[in-house]
């Protein structure tokens, strides 16, 4: 069992470096939300499938899986943009900074002191290397949309280090967790298309107006 | 049941929203919610018999000592700011306020929640919903700069909270490690916090710092701030500067209650000092020169909630006058805010470029202006003088006589730079109304709607200077109380 845990978050660390790589939007929504999926089935596989297990699992994979991407990819046809060709950071050096936080993440994790139950599993540094991902792709691309799926990244790296605590996360408030992250989406989704009406583009290096 | 009730009324309100279909009569929900709140508030907090004794839908809900301050705090606030929402709203009649008052309501119900959990991931959801419900409220004015503003606000508050999940998630594993049973519920991480693995805890007191501190609106973490309060319409502004960061702070302080009883008691300290700090210099430099008005608010912002956290930092009485300057913070923001907003609306610029002898032009909002720049900078004799004072005291009390000189020596450098922008609003010459120069609603005066609210919320700045009712002084002293430090 634990051999099947570290080869999904093995794989959710690959598609860390997927996203940081591709240029097409459409590849890195379907990166993130295959993400989605293969952490939402953690749950089952970690704790075995109880209620709580199973309900997280089913609204994880739903949330993450299908409506986000669901949303996104209408969002992406309403705008018509296909690419972030402007990253301020290129893919190569993207990566290799990718690289370079994955390590980061596992030296400090290895700084903090694992319960005994949890020693050796690769699930904190490889929560603490999606999380740095995410923060990646915020501050090195300049796609709106782009931009909201560092946020997911980032949350999912949070999600996997949830995983520890299951029996601290009520059902009720992992399900306002998902809510919130669904309705952020939405509104940012929302938002994103004021940005492609008043601008003309979904860039936010349009969005430059605001400074001292 | 009366609990639920501080949720659910808002909530429904705002459905009622929904459904009112008159642009005119909708906006009159705003004061009728807020009103009846702040009633719900008063009985819960002074004749909780008359309500059975029911303060608590354990474990999730309690209304504590420092959630009864918070509370009764958001409440008036929210209810003078709604007052002013009908007079702004029908000089708005060019566009529907549906979305804009169900959000309003929908933030009083995630704010009250908020307050009201006893839980560290319920507090969470509650945020990130204030957040998800004010941003709309930022692009009210549907141009490309508002727009910009609210995807800063959006994205920024997300990100940031998240990483006050991830700190939630570390300050749960605190207990894992040393083999306690994982809860986040504040009353048994309170009785547990000598035990929890000190270098765990550390962390998640960082991360949830840095987090809720974005949503504080703390340097370096205040980008958004400028943006988000300088394009939003007056009221937003005020509820913004003095509710949903007065939120995040009351999150800050649960979590440091917790750090308080245990070894990252030192070290949550030292870096709310530095932060503090930190944020009351940025602003510092930011409002020295600074030609937009609206945007020196949002500065004036980060520099309060900087004197918040090094209030709590300071420790001693510091903690009575953090408590207290959030009432006189937030009041006095709502009258600049509010009061800044009708001279945006009648010259249609907020930049001093434009704006000046806004006494002239408008006497009320001018006045007003002014003498919340007095309060808000800690002049005599009004509220925020004297929380700013008890700080000071705590400070020299307790030996910290360099913390103390930073504080007077950054305040007295923004007295200066933030006077320099508030004069050459109000005074000079008055524009002719017809003059190009006025480029704003050319028919927007004075006006009881839009003044008797501003009114009232200096009253109070100056009340509190003068006096505090015994009763404010008990909740704030029982609030302070369960953040007090044995040593």
């Amino acid at each position: 069992m634990g051999q099947f845990v570290d080869l999904i978050v093995i794989l959710a660390l690959a598609l860390n470096f997927v996203a940081l790589a591709v240029s097409r939007v459409r590849t890195l929504i379907h990166a993130v939300a295959v993400q989605g999926i293969i952490l939402g089935l953690l749950p089952i596989v970690m704790h075995g499938p109880g209620i709580h297990e199973i309900l997280l699992s089913v609204g994880t994979v739903l949330i993450k899986g299908i409506v986000i991407p669901n949303l996104l990819f209408h969002a992406l046809r309403e705008v018509n943009i296909q690419r972030e060709i402007k990253p301020l950071v290129n893919f190569i050096a993207s990566l290799v900074l990718g690289a370079i936080g994955t390590g980061l993440a596992i030296m400090f994790s290895g700084a903090l002191p694992l319960a005994a139950e949890h020693s050796g599993l690769l699930l904190v540094p490889a929560s603490l290397a999606t999380v740095l991902t995410g923060f990646l792709i915020l501050t090195t691309r300049q796609k709106a949309i782009v931009l909201v799926l560092g946020y997911l990244i980032l949350e999912n790296g949070i999600f996997m280090f949830g995983l520890l605590l299951l029996e601290a996360m009520p059902v009720l408030v992992e399900a306002g967790v998902l809510l919130d992250l669904f309705t952020a989406v939405f509104v940012m989704g929302i938002i994103i298309h004021h940005i492609n009406r008043a601008f003309d583009s979904l860039s936010t290096e349009h969005l430059a107006e605001l400074k001292e | 049941m009366l609990l639920a009730m501080l949720i659910l009324v808002p909530l429904a309100m705002a459905g009622i929203a929904l459904v009112v279909p008159s642009d005119a009569w909708r906006p009159w929900l705003l004061p009728l919610a807020a009103a009846i709140h702040l009633g719900l508030v008063g009985l819960a907090i002074f004749a909780p018999e008359l309500a059975g004794n029911t303060l608590s839908l354990r474990p999730w809900f309690e209304l504590d000592a420092l959630g009864k301050l918070f509370l009764a705090y958001l409440s008036v606030l929210f209810l003078i700011c709604m007052l002013y929402a009908p007079g702004y709203l029908a000089l708005r009649g060019e566009r529907s306020n549906r979305v804009f008052c169900a959000n309003l309501l929908v933030a009083l119900s995630a704010m009250t929640l908020m307050i009201l959990s006893q839980h560290l991931g319920l507090m969470w959801v509650a945020m990130e919903a204030t957040t998800l419900a004010t941003g709309p409220l930022l692009y009210f004015n549907h141009n490309p700069k508002s727009l910009e503003a609210t995807w800063k606000y959006l994205l920024i508050g997300s990100v940031g909270i998240a990483l006050a999940l991830l700190g939630t998630f570390f300050l749960a594993y605190s207990a894992v490690r040393v083999g306690l049973e994982s809860s986040l519920f504040f009353p048994e991480l309170v009785l547990v916090a000598g035990k929890l693995s000190p270098s765990w805890l550390r962390a998640a007191f960082v991360l949830l710092f840095v987090g809720y501190g974005t949503k504080m609106g703390l340097a370096p973490m205040h980008t958004w701030k400028p943006d988000a309060y300088g394009e939003a319409p007056g009221l937003v502004g005020a509820l913004l500067a003095g509710g949903v960061t007065s939120c995040a702070f009351l999150a800050i302080l649960r979590v440091y209650q917790i750090c308080s009883l245990s070894s990252a008691a030192g070290s949550a300290r030292g870096m709310m000092w530095v932060i503090g700090l930190l944020s009351m210099a940025v602003a510092a430099v930011f409002m020295v020169r600074q030609r937009d008005f609206k945007r020196m608010l949002a500065y004036s912002s980060v520099e309060h909630m900087g004197i918040l956290v090094l209030g709590v930092a300071i420790g001693g009485i510091g903690v009575y006058g953090a408590l207290l300057h959030l009432i006189n913070n937030g009041l006095t923001k709502s009258v600049l805010f509010l009061s800044a907003g009708n001279i945006h609306r009648a010259y249609g610029s907020k930049s001093i470029d434009k704006v000046h002898g806004a006494i002239g032009l408008l006497p009320l909002s001018g006045t007003l202006f002014l003498a919340g720049w007095l309060a808000i900078t800690g002049s005599p004799p009004f509220g925020p003088f004297l929380s700013e004072f008890t700080i000071v005291n705590a400070a020299f009390s307790t030996g910290q006589y360099p913390t103390a000189g930073l504080f007077l020596v950054l305040l007295a450098a923004i007295f200066i730079g933030m006077g320099t922008t508030v004069l050459a609003v109000v005074q000079g010459p008055s524009p002719e109304l017809a003059s190009p120069d006025v480029s704003g609603d050319a028919k927007f005066r004075d006006g009881m709607r839009t003044g008797l609210p501003i009114i009232l919320a200096m009253a109070l700045v100056l009340l509190l200077g003068l006096y505090i009712p015994p009763q404010l002084d008990t909740m704030i002293r029982d609030a302070a109380a369960m953040l007090e430090v044995a040593k």
